[in-house]
């Protein structure tokens, strides 16, 4: 029992890590674009991060910030790419329930389902 | 200053930060929050919300060349990530009702510990000790490849270590760190894992940590896309080079020079603290 805690399939979790790398690329990619788009628009304000307001709504939550990038809103273009980034952790959480599930080990699904259902709860309370 | 202006020296300064982070193994994390806020004079909220930002982009990013190299231990990071998580929520809850001039000197207390365990030799110390119960049920118990072929090891005194790594959870939801100091604090010090295999297993775990108080920061508005985006670009870029040059580089003075760059912010980070100039 002591022994094969690693997993049998090598192949897959190199695999998940080619589609962290893959999240993380795209990702950087998107913020790069609404990036570009933020500051041709808004590259001679001024402005002051000094006093913390919080971000508006529609900056604040999933469906807004996709309603809003959608029109191809700088700011939310941007925040759209961090919500990519956000999910290439939880993605491979996700994945990992199906390796764990591939090789029975029913424990780990369980506890990694567990650390899978927090990710995702966080993103829908509050 | 301008948004250009800002955009452009936040995504400058970020780089270095990442470069240095990869090259010294302390992250680049750490030196965002104080070179947002001593330096750009942002506010510590949104500093810790784009450097948490950051600390994604870097372990998923290095998470495929940790993979490959076949030394994390993914059931001891699985298992761990339930601690680290519940105390990332923890923290992301308490950084909303904790004044920002407490947040300073905690933050100023855990940056000097960083730098002064990052100095520390490695030194792997195995035991003789009877294998731990708790490690016998949950699988923990593992291999990695050496240059003499596969060495097992056994991972000793769970329960302390889950709890250290309910702390490491808890920082880093309330200061927007990977902390991977504590992360290896728990792992070498308290439940004997082979360095490598900890040094690993703790960046698959940064992420996950990271990304369970990131939902929290973002339905709080301290995420800004603003100061984020440089801040994410450019921690990452520097990320990747420093990945690129470190097998030939020699990290043991500038590790050293970092490490004093990065006491003398956490004690103006404290001061600032103290006196409420924060």
């Amino acid at each position: 029992m002591t022994s094969g805690t690693t997993w049998g399939d090598k192949e897959f979790e190199v695999f998940i890590g080619r589609l962290l790398r893959f999240g993380v690329i795209l990702a950087a990619a998107w913020v790069l674009a609404g990036g570009i788009h933020y500051l041709v628009q808004y590259r001679g304000a001024k402005p002051d991060y000094r006093a913390f307001r919080g971000e508006p709504a529609d900056l604040r939550y999933t469906h807004e910030i996709v309603h809003e990038a959608l029109q191809l809103n700088a700011r939310a273009l941007i925040q759209f790419g961090l919500l990519l980034l956000i999910a290439t952790p939880i993605a491979r959480v996700a994945f990992s329930v199906i390796g764990f599930a591939l090789e029975k080990d029913w424990m780990y699904v369980g506890i990694t389902l567990a650390v899978l259902t927090l990710l995702i709860y966080t993103f829908i309370s509050s | 200053m301008t948004t250009f202006e800002f955009t452009i020296l936040v995504a400058i300064g970020s780089l270095v930060a990442g470069l240095l982070g990869a090259l010294t193994g302390l992250g680049g994390g750490v030196v965002i929050v104080p070179l947002l806020t001593l330096a750009f004079g942002v506010d510590i909220r949104y500093a810790i919300g784009a450097s948490l930002v950051s600390v994604i982009a870097t372990s998923s990013g290095a998470a495929a060349a940790y993979l490959k190299e076949g030394y994390s231990n993914i059931r001891v990071g699985m298992f761990l990530e339930v601690a680290t998580t519940i105390g990332a929520v923890t923290g992301a809850y308490l950084a909303v009702s904790t004044p920002t001039k407490a947040i300073a000197i905690i933050f100023g207390v855990v940056l000097l510990y960083s730098a002064y365990s990052a100095n520390k030799a490695p030194k792997d110390s195995p035991t003789e000790d009877p294998p731990d119960r708790w490690a016998i049920l949950l699988k923990l118990d593992g291999k990695y490849p050496t240059a003499q072929g596969e060495k097992s090891y056994h991972v000793r005194n769970v329960p302390p270590g889950f709890g250290l790594m309910y702390l490491a959870g808890v920082l880093s939801g309330l200061l927007g760190i990977g902390s991977g100091a504590v992360k290896v604090l728990a792992m070498d010090q308290a439940m004997r894992i082979p360095f490598k295999v900890s040094t690993t297993t703790s960046n698959f775990m940064i992420g996950v940590t990271a990304a369970a108080s990131a939902g929290i920061y973002l339905h709080r508005g301290y995420i800004d896309p603003g100061i984020a985006m440089p801040v994410m670009l450019g921690v990452l870029a520097g990320a990747l080079i420093g990945a690129r040059i470190l097998p030939g580089a020699k990290v043991r003075t500038l590790r050293l020079v970092f490490s004093i760059v990065i006491a003398a912010l956490a004690a103006e980070m404290i001061l600032k603290g103290v006196k409420g100039t924060f």
